[in-house]
Parts: C-alpha cells; sequence; structure tokens
C-alpha cells in the first residue's frame, strides 16, 4: 500500500494500462516530455516511448478525431485535453464520431477510448479554466462520463474507463488533484462504471454528489452529525452517465430527503436529472422537496470571488437543515 | 472569377517541375506601414496533373501504360457509378429515398481515389462517394438502403474496411488520420484515403488533420474533390487562393492538383500517393478539379444561385467520354461497347433496386440495440417504455 495524492494514482493507473495491453496509449498536449500540465503523465513517454505517450500538435478537435481513428483501428487511445473548457473545441468530434460511430456502424466500431480532463473550481485559474460541464456528455447519447472524488477510486475507475467497451468522458477534479493522500493498494484495482457509492449510512437525509464537492459533503455530514444530531446518508455519484438510479431512490425512499450538491450550473444540470428520477420514483417517500445546491447559471467568476461561488461546507448545513424543518 | 477559371486547361498549363519557376520571395518592404506581402499566394509551386487531355489524348511523353483491362475496371465502375446516380434521382422523385446528393460528372474523382486502394487499405468518404464505395464493396442495395434512411445502410459491409460517410462537413476527415496513425503503429503498409470537397476545406477539423498527419507522418491521402460548389456557394466564396492544394504546403504535406475529370491523372496520382504513404514518407494532399454537374441534393435548386451557363463547358470534360475516346483509339474498346456496358450497368442497378425492395424493412425496435456494448440500465429502463408505445400502437 501506498500513500499517493489523485495525480499519482491516475498515473499508475496510465502506467499499469500501458504495460498491460499493447493497444493503450496516450495523446494530448505536453504530456510526453513535459509529463501533462499537472504531470498525470510524469515519466510515461520515457518508460512506454513517444508513439505511445504522444505530444500532439495543440489542436483539441484534432487530438479527439485522431483518437476516435485510433479505436477504430483496435487501439484504446487515452486522450488528454488540458482543462475541460478546452473540450469545447473538440466539441465537434465528441459528438459527431466519438459518441456515435458505434451506433451509426450498427456495433462494426466500438468506441474504446476515453477523453481524461481536469475539471471544477478553486485553483485560483484565469477564465475557461474552471470549467464543470459534465451535463453536456450526460446529455450526449453514447458517452459514459466518470468523475472521481479520491486517490484510490480515481486509479480504480480510470483502469474500468480504459477498459471499458464504450467512449469515456473521465473529469478529473483538479482540486482534489493535490490535496490528500488516500491508501491505493498494490495490485490492480477497477470498480464497475455507473454505480454509485454510498459511502456513509443515515436515516434522515440524503446527500448526493460527485467530484471535489465530496469533502465539504463528508465534512458537512460530520458537523450535521455532531452539532444538530441530523443522520446523512451520502452518495458519491462516480459515474454521472449513466447515473446508478436505483442507489439514489433506494436511499431517499429511506430518508425522504434529499440535496445534490455539485459545482456544474443548475439549470438542466446532474442535479436537475437526479430531482427528477428521484421525483419519478421515490415521490410517496418525499417529505421536503429535493433542494440543489450548485453553480449558479453564470459563467464561472473569476479567482478573487469563486469562492464565494462554490458550495461550501456551511451552505450544505444550512441546505440540510431546511430541508430538515419543512414541513 | 468564375469556378470554371480555377480548372486546369485543355492543353494543360505549364508543369512546374522546376524550382526555377518558383515565384522569388519579394525582398522585405523597407517602409514601416508596408510590412506585409499583400501580393496574392501564387499557387506556383503546385503541380498540375493532366494525362489524358478533354479530348481523349494523352499528353505526349505521359502514357502511364495502364492495360486494357484495368482501363475497362476503370471505365466500367464509372459507368456503374453514374447509373446508380440516374436511378437513386429517379427514385428520389418518385417517393422511394430520401434526400439524395448526385455525384454525376465526378465518376474520374470517384473511382480513381479508391482505385489503388487494396482491401486491408481503409477509404473514409464524403456523402458524394458513392460511386466509391460501390468500387469498395458496398452492395449498391446497401447504400440504397442508407439513403433510404435504414440504419443498416450506414453500418460498413462485411469485409469491407471503410468509414460510413459523415453528414458533418469535414468531420470524417480527423478519425480517417487516426486510423493512419494506428496503421504506421501496427507497422503495417496500409493507407487510408480519405475524401471531402471544397467546402470542408473551410472547416477547422480539416486543417487541424492535415496538421496532425504530417507531424505523424501518417499513411494517409487527403483527396480535396474540389466540384466549384457548397451548396450555393462558389469556390470563390470560400476561399481566397486559387488552388486549395497551396494549403497543403503550409503544413509540410506534398499536395498535388489533379484534372479530377481525368482518370488517368487520378489514378496515377493516387498510385504515387498510396505508395508514399505505404512506405512511411507520410500524407499527400491531392486537390481534384472537378464540377458539380447537378445538384447539391434533391433538396436543391441551383437555378436560384448559378446560372446554367456555368456548367456547359464542363460537359466537354466528361470523364467517361473522355476515357471512352482513348479506349476505342487504342483498341481497348470497340463500336457498341459503350452502349452495352451502360445497359449492362443499368441492369446491375435494377437488381439492386430491386433487392433493396425485398429486404428493406424498418426495425424500430433497434434504435436503441448499438449505442452502447452494454446498454445503461437507465437506458433499458426508457427502452422498456418506448417498446411499451409500439405495443400500444400495434407496431412490430
Amino acid at each position: 500500500m501506498a500513500q499517493l495524492t489523485m495525480v499519482e494514482a491516475l498515473n499508475l493507473a496510465l502506467d499499469e494500462a500501458l504495460r498491460e495491453d499493447e493497444r493503450v496509449c496516450l495523446m494530448g498536449q505536453d504530456i510526453g516530455v513535459n509529463g501533462g500540465v499537472f504531470r498525470v503523465t510524469k515519466d510515461l513517454q520515457a518508460r512506454h516511448g513517444a508513439d505511445r505517450v504522444m505530444d500532439t500538435p495543440l489542436a483539441e478537435c484534432g487530438i479527439i478525431g485522431t483518437a476516435v481513428g485510433m479505436a477504430v483501428y483496435g487501439m484504446r487511445p487515452v486522450a488528454e485535453i488540458q482543462f475541460s473548457g478546452f473540450t469545447m473545441q473538440a466539441f465537434d468530434q465528441i459528438e459527431q464520431n466519438m459518441a456515435r460511430l458505434r451506433n451509426r456502424t450498427q456495433g462494426r466500431y466500438p468506441i474504446s477510448m476515453v477523453m481524461r480532463t481536469p475539471f471544477g473550481g478553486g485553483i485560483r485559474a484565469v477564465e475557461h479554466h474552471s470549467e464543470s460541464r459534465e451535463a453536456y456528455w450526460a446529455h450526449t447519447p453514447g458517452l459514459k462520463c466518470v468523475i472521481p472524488s479520491g486517490p484510490r477510486n480515481a486509479r480504480a475507475l480510470l483502469r474500468a474507463s480504459i477498459e471499458c467497451d464504450d467512449p469515456v468522458v473521465f473529469y478529473e477534479p483538479k482540486a482534489v488533484y493535490r490535496a490528500f493522500r488516500e491508501e491505493v493498494p498494490e495490485s490492480p484495482e477497477t470498480m464497475e462504471l455507473g454505480k454509485a457509492d454510498v459511502f456513509r449510512t443515515g436515516a434522515d437525509i440524503t446527500l448526493i454528489s460527485y467530484g471535489a464537492m465530496i469533502r465539504p459533503v463528508r465534512e458537512a455530514a460530520d458537523d450535521l452529525a455532531d452539532e444538530y444530531g441530523i443522520d446523512c446518508e451520502c452518495i458519491d455519484l462516480l459515474t454521472v452517465s449513466p447515473i446508478d438510479t436505483t442507489t439514489l431512490v433506494e436511499s431517499v425512499r429511506k430518508t425522504g430527503r434529499c440535496i445534490i450538491v455539485h459545482e456544474g450550473h443548475r439549470s438542466c444540470g446532474i442535479g436537475a436529472e437526479v430531482a427528477a428520477r428521484i421525483t419519478e420514483d421515490a415521490f410517496e417517500h418525499l417529505v421536503a422537496p429535493v433542494r440543489r445546491l450548485t453553480g449558479f447559471d453564470i459563467p464561472f467568476p473569476y479567482f478573487q470571488v469563486e469562492q464565494h461561488a462554490l458550495p461550501e461546507t456551511d451552505d450544505i448545513i444550512a441546505a440540510a437543515r431546511d430541508a430538515m424543518n419543512w414541513d | 472569377m468564375a469556378a470554371d477559371q480555377f480548372i486546369p486547361t485543355d492543353p494543360p498549363e505549364e508543369h512546374t517541375d522546376d524550382a526555377a519557376q518558383v515565384p522569388p520571395i519579394p525582398a522585405a518592404p523597407r517602409t514601416p506601414t508596408g510590412c506585409f506581402n499583400t501580393r496574392a499566394i501564387d499557387p506556383g509551386r503546385i503541380e498540375c496533373l493532366q494525362i489524358l487531355n478533354a479530348s481523349g489524348h494523352i499528353e505526349q511523353g505521359m502514357d502511364p501504360g495502364f492495360s486494357d483491362e484495368t482501363l475497362k475496371d476503370v471505365h466500367r465502375a464509372m459507368v456503374l457509378s453514374r447509373a446508380f446516380d440516374a436511378r437513386m434521382l429517379t427514385m428520389q422523385r418518385q417517393g422511394e429515398m430520401g434526400t439524395f446528393a448526385p455525384n454525376v460528372g465526378q465518376e474520374a474523382c470517384m473511382i480513381g481515389q479508391v482505385w489503388p486502394l487494396t482491401k486491408d487499405d481503409w477509404f473514409a468518404p464524403s456523402y458524394r462517394s458513392f460511386g466509391a464505395q460501390i468500387a469498395r464493396g458496398w452492395p449498391m442495395d446497401h447504400l440504397m438502403k442508407l439513403w433510404a434512411g435504414y440504419h443498416e445502410g450506414f453500418a460498413p459491409p462485411p469485409g469491407v474496411n471503410d468509414y460510413p460517410f459523415s453528414i458533418v462537413i469535414g468531420s470524417q476527415v480527423p478519425p480517417a488520420v487516426g486510423t493512419a496513425m494506428a496503421m504506421r503503429r501496427a507497422g503495417r503498409s496500409e493507407c487510408v484515403v480519405v475524401n471531402f470537397g471544397d467546402g470542408a476545406f473551410s472547416q477547422g477539423a480539416v486543417a487541424e488533420s492535415l496538421n496532425f498527419a504530417a507531424v505523424d507522418k501518417a499513411p494517409v491521402v487527403f483527396v480535396c474533390e474540389n466540384n466549384g460548389w457548397a451548396i450555393s456557394t462558389p469556390l470563390h466564396k470560400q476561399t481566397e487562393v486559387d488552388a486549395l492544394a497551396v494549403r497543403g504546403l503550409g503544413y509540410g504535406v506534398p499536395s498535388i492538383r489533379v484534372d479530377g475529370n481525368d482518370i488517368l491523372a487520378m489514378m496515377v496520382a493516387m498510385r504515387d500517393a498510396c505508395d508514399r504513404a505505404r512506405s512511411g514518407e507520410g500524407p499527400t494532399l491531392i486537390e481534384a478539379v472537378t464540377f458539380r454537374m447537378s445538384l447539391h441534393t434533391t433538396a436543391d435548386d441551383p437555378t436560384v444561385y448559378r446560372d446554367e451557363a456555368h456548367v456547359d463547358p464542363w460537359r466537354k470534360r466528361c470523364p467517361i467520354a473522355r476515357l471512352e475516346t482513348l479506349m476505342m483509339k487504342q483498341g481497348a474498346m470497340a463500336e457498341g461497347d459503350g452502349e452495352a456496358i451502360r445497359a449492362e450497368c443499368d441492369q446491375l442497378v435494377l437488381a439492386a433496386r430491386d433487392t433493396f425492395r425485398a429486404e428493406a424493412a424498418a426495425k424500430p425496435r433497434e434504435v436503441f440495440d448499438h449505442l452502447y456494448a452494454s446498454m445503461p440500465e437507465s437506458l433499458a429502463r426508457q427502452q422498456d417504455e418506448y417498446f411499451k408505445r409500439l405495443d400500444r400502437k400495434g407496431i412490430e
């Protein structure tokens, strides 16, 4: 067992995949000699060669489009887009080909590829470096979207995403990259995609979240228990497309209350989808409205003010207390 | 400028195979405000290839020496493409086909671009490339299903490596390059041919693709089928350069302009470009200059935006008639052979239509089947709901 950061755990997963499966290759801007701007691919080019760990030209549409073509030929490319804000330039190829080519060819060309990209705020970055646009990927038929929350599940989920026969958008919460260390087992580990993790059981209210928001949710649940005697059940979605409806609904049927916390914009966001599913499948168990505690429908604020726009622990506590007091 | 001013003239222009003909770069301007060279980009470094001129004569010393059998094969493929085109137009007008994009007059480009390919190579078509798809082994009834709105029409048939065509203009190009990048990594002597048009060359995806291919030395041949029109937009509104092939040079991709109505020039250029790709020399760009004789698609009325007088000069450049003149002269074809082959191809197309009519069946219960390798539970629930809807309406 080693204590790793999320960056180190992702590096481990990529190194393992490159070693174990010759079809795997990595591509992206500055991922080779430089090891990526966040160092997720550190030393991998030296270990596996420049043809398998490719420094590409600075063109996101080209990166995703050529990765699709490699997947068509039977490789398993893992393409890095340096920041999720830059995935917009690749949207053309994500939508036209990455998400659809399998369907268009009636399964003849499965697109087994991963688009890795860091998302989310909280690192004092310039514009276009703090976006959370997971709803785009969840809204696009043909894609899966996976979001780890810590080093151990990041490693396991990335391995599972690379092994997945469908195209995966692997959204890395960059605020967590070096935020803490966690025990990561030495032997390879994977997790099933599409399964949420109930990381705390409770009877009073369900808190649903993913990515970097898991930490404030965890802290809020502790404080709510300690200070107010409120017993929270906490769920980490881990995969936001497809959403593990069963786990969410089971929890809300038990607690009758639900708050979903995420950084992404509220309207038509993951929270809206979760709220709709809970309303459809657990309506008669609800004792308070499903509440969304999310980013607002504004471009992500610049870093002098960004912390006010992100849900924080005390916001979650306040929302949970409101829900408990609902009559 | 009218679109037909961009085509190689008959007889062909002087070839610029002499480096001395490259115009010198003008001396740096000395005025503080005149720092930019505003001279039109000179396509002087672009070689233009024409072998068989519009009169059906091979330019002196340029006979590539193709056998009669080879000429017969490509001739037949071109005639079949035109027969398919005509029948599809009829079927569309009779309500049996969806929107269709005709290709009449562009057959030399169509067939020439895939002529050097083997089964192991790959072809990434655009939607006007059906003649090439037929030559690559796509059954015509399969393509009819595609254009008539049946899902299975888009799936490449067994044994054919090709991509299905891409509706969004130019979006087929980056994956085609990616496949070539994968081939190089696999150490195979295969190549990819990707087709796109003059309109597509305005897309960023195409520019990025040229650059990726050049940097990676990917075994891919870019065929820009310049037919002068992107729906209603003529080439001179699409671009300020006279020859689209100059764009390849900016990416370090050897580029050539070919008379796209000259099947021999297309075959030679494609053979050499594919050879370069297979031997590890990287990508090539071929600008095939041709003309869209007919509609953009069956939903289009060109009389709204173009004077049909533009089309007339191109009637004399018909790629099939041009080849037939040569074949008659060489004895590869006798009087009456042309008619016989046309009749035979018409029959093949009619037989394909009959197969299409007999086999095409809507399969509404399959629309969820191929999206994911394993269907997510939430999608399976939607499928259940959809099936119940079909049941309620009595749809199988």
